[in-house]
């Protein structure tokens, strides 16, 4: 299984290279990509820097280009997969299907992975991507349990990626508009869900806090409280009288314990989530399952997921917390 | 301009979803979509249900089409929706890649739900060739887009297919595997107990200091307002608009049909019934003040 690290920067692409990822996933610094976040991303020369640095050790790198361009700004997502393609990437992460065509059309060599973001879930949907585009490989959203995707496994036309650690989307990616229905700013067309933008923290004189998106209230904690990043759907909420997290909690997906199910199951490829995370993130996570994924290699039979590997994941967790999210059939 | 009656989002008894399609097949609509949209569980019509329920309101002289699942994950539930590409009477609503597939194979004419995330022209083009013969835009897309759109398709010489944009009622915002409503009564997804029946409208979601924000409907999120697009009639006829979707709550309903056919056949455009849908003007879906 091929384990692909996230990159929001140079350095942090050097650190997962190190790290042992055998693949990196970056974006420019625009709104190409569903991490278009403030002082993220990758200038052109420093694209070139990365895919060198990478290419020297014989890892790849694939460019996420998996936002939806509306028609006027079409030709800008064209452009950037001439850039991919001249840059010398190992394939595009493309959700969308006037990028995906311009990609198969101009750049036949150029590898086509359809993204999470185009909400892929089935065979048939698969099908449809592979034979209109010629996707090399098809990473899944993080909505189905463990048995789905080893039978889509079987029935897929190309290799699937899944996420195997980071931070939880619980809404079909691609489909969620509740960041957008609040600040006008959405993951699918600008590349960022929850705009720091919209971010507003208040301080209470009884020492709690209070965060809005756009006026609206997400959270409220007590001085001895964590308080994460505020998303829509990490937020309390009033429900038939009780306050509670309506939606998710702030937690993390870790699939450490299902490795050798996924590598059972045939799939391709491992995801890390987290290109908005530091280098200290991404080197530590990448070492973990690198390691994870070595031992299984080495020794199938007597693998399982150590405490200190456990721990380690913890640590990077939102909350601390983790949870196998979606293929496990309690979450849902 | 054509009116549709959208997919009923919500679930509800078998003898009231099958009362209120009857009062609607009286109902001055062109269009009407018909099946589950959200959750395969649901089941108090079942596949064939539908289908029957698809033939009697065909007699009423209106289109009727068989709006697919927006979130597939099962095998049956693909089998349920290779039953509706292959009943063979009429257009399909694909809410997902699945769904494209299937009809294109087939041949089969679709219209293109708001969750299929078509936002430029040339995806609208390559549908066209899947068999796409209209195409309801997702929730975010408001009147300069669609005007972009519609340009961009010009420019390059290939025809609209039909519009249809959603005018009244709550947006769909998000889907997951987990079943919110489950969640809040703390039953697990497989034991749920079909409890979403006791919420016709969905399940209120406030902030904490209580400004009502989402409704929780099973699998899918919506906005907690109605949104209505009926003042807006003078700029969606300008664009071209072909269909306005009415969403089914669980009252008004009628009574918003009766005022959207009033309104397409007057010059001047109606009062407003619900909330101002801020997508359609390039702000946030839902009403924020200014700052």
């Amino acid at each position: 299984m091929e384990l692909v690290c996230p990159a929001g920067n140079l350095p942090a692409l050097q650190a997962a290279v190190d790290a042992g990822a055998d693949a990196v996933y970056a974006g420019l610094r625009d709104q190409t990509n569903a991490r278009a976040f403030p002082g993220l991303n990758f200038s052109d020369d420093e694209l070139r820097q990365g895919i060198a640095y990478a290419h020297a050790r014989q890892r790849k790198v694939y460019l996420a280009l998996n936002t939806y361009p509306d028609s006027a700004r079409l030709t800008q997502w064209h452009a950037a997969v001439d850039k991919a393609a001249a840059l010398g990437c190992d394939a595009i992460i493309a959700a969308e299907m006037a990028v995906l065509d311009h990609a198969a059309r101009h750049h036949s060599q150029l590898a086509r992975h359809l993204s999470v973001q185009g909400s892929a879930t089935t065979a048939p949907a698969l099908r449809y991507m592979y034979e209109r585009f010629g996707i090399a490989r098809a990473v899944l959203p993080r909505v189905l349990s463990v048995q789905q995707v080893e039978r889509l496994c079987e029935n897929a036309p190309v290799p699937l990626e899944v996420f195997a650690f980071g931070s939880l989307c619980i809404m079909v990616e691609g489909r969620c508009q509740l960041s957008s229905y609040v600040t006008g700013v959405s993951p699918n067309r600008h590349g960022v869900c929850s705009p720091a933008s919209f971010v507003r923290w208040e301080e209470h004189p009884d020492g709690r806090r209070s965060v809005r998106l756009n006026q609206v209230l997400i959270d409220r904690f007590d001085p001895s409280e964590p308080a994460g990043y505020p998303t829509v759907c990490k937020g309390r909420y009033a429900v038939g009288g009780e306050v509670f997290h309506a939606l998710e909690e702030p937690t993390s997906l870790n699939t450490l314990e299902l490795l050798p199910r996924l590598a059972q199951a045939g799939v391709a490829a491992l995801k890390i989530e987290g290109r908005q995370r530091g280098t200290a993130y991404v080197a530590s996570v990448t070492r973990t399952w690198r390691d994870a994924i070595d031992r299984y290699r080495t020794d199938p039979a007597h693998w399982q997921a150590r405490p200190d590997w456990q721990r380690a994941l913890a640590r990077h967790a939102e909350g601390h917390q983790t949870t196998l999210g979606p293929y496990h059939r309690h979450w849902h | 301009m054509k009116l549709s009656l959208g997919p009923l989002q919500y679930f509800w008894p078998r003898e009231r979803t099958l009362a209120f399609y009857r009062e609607a097949a009286q109902w001055p609509l062109d269009i009407v979509y018909l099946g589950e949209t959200v959750c395969s569980k649901r089941r108090e019509l079942g596949t064939q249900d539908w289908l029957a329920l698809a033939a009697e309101l065909a007699e009423s002289g209106k289109q009727i089409v068989l709006s697919s699942l927006a979130l597939i994950e099962a095998e049956s539930e693909l089998s349920t929706l290779q039953r509706l590409v292959d009943q063979g009477q009429g257009w399909i609503e694909a809410n997902d890649l699945s769904a494209v597939q299937l009809c294109r194979l087939r041949g089969v004419p679709f219209v293109a739900g708001p969750t299929l995330n078509v936002y430029n022209h040339r995806a609208l083009a390559m549908l066209v060739e899947d068999g796409l013969r209209r195409w309801v835009p997702g929730v975010e897309q408001g009147k300069v887009l669609l005007r972009e759109l519609r340009a961009a398709m010009q420019a390059e010489g290939r025809t609209m297919p039909e519009l249809e944009v959603i005018a009244f009622g709550r947006l769909p915002l998000a889907y997951s595997a987990r079943c919110f409503t489950a969640r809040a009564l703390d039953v697990a997804k497989d034991q749920c107990g079909f409890r979403c029946i006791a919420y016709p409208d969905g399940m209120p979601l406030a902030s904490r200091e209580g400004r009502p924000f989402l409704r929780i409907n099973g699998i899918q999120i919506q906005g907690e307002e109605i949104t209505d697009l009926g003042p807006e009639l003078p700029a969606l006829r300008e664009l071209g608009v072909d269909v306005l979707r009415l969403y089914p709550q669980a009252d008004g309903t009628a009574e918003a049909v009766a005022h959207f056919d009033l309104a397409r056949r007057s010059p001047t455009p109606p009062p407003r019934i619900g909330t101002r849908n801020g997508y359609w003007h390039g702000e946030p879906g839902m009403p924020v003040e200014a700052p």
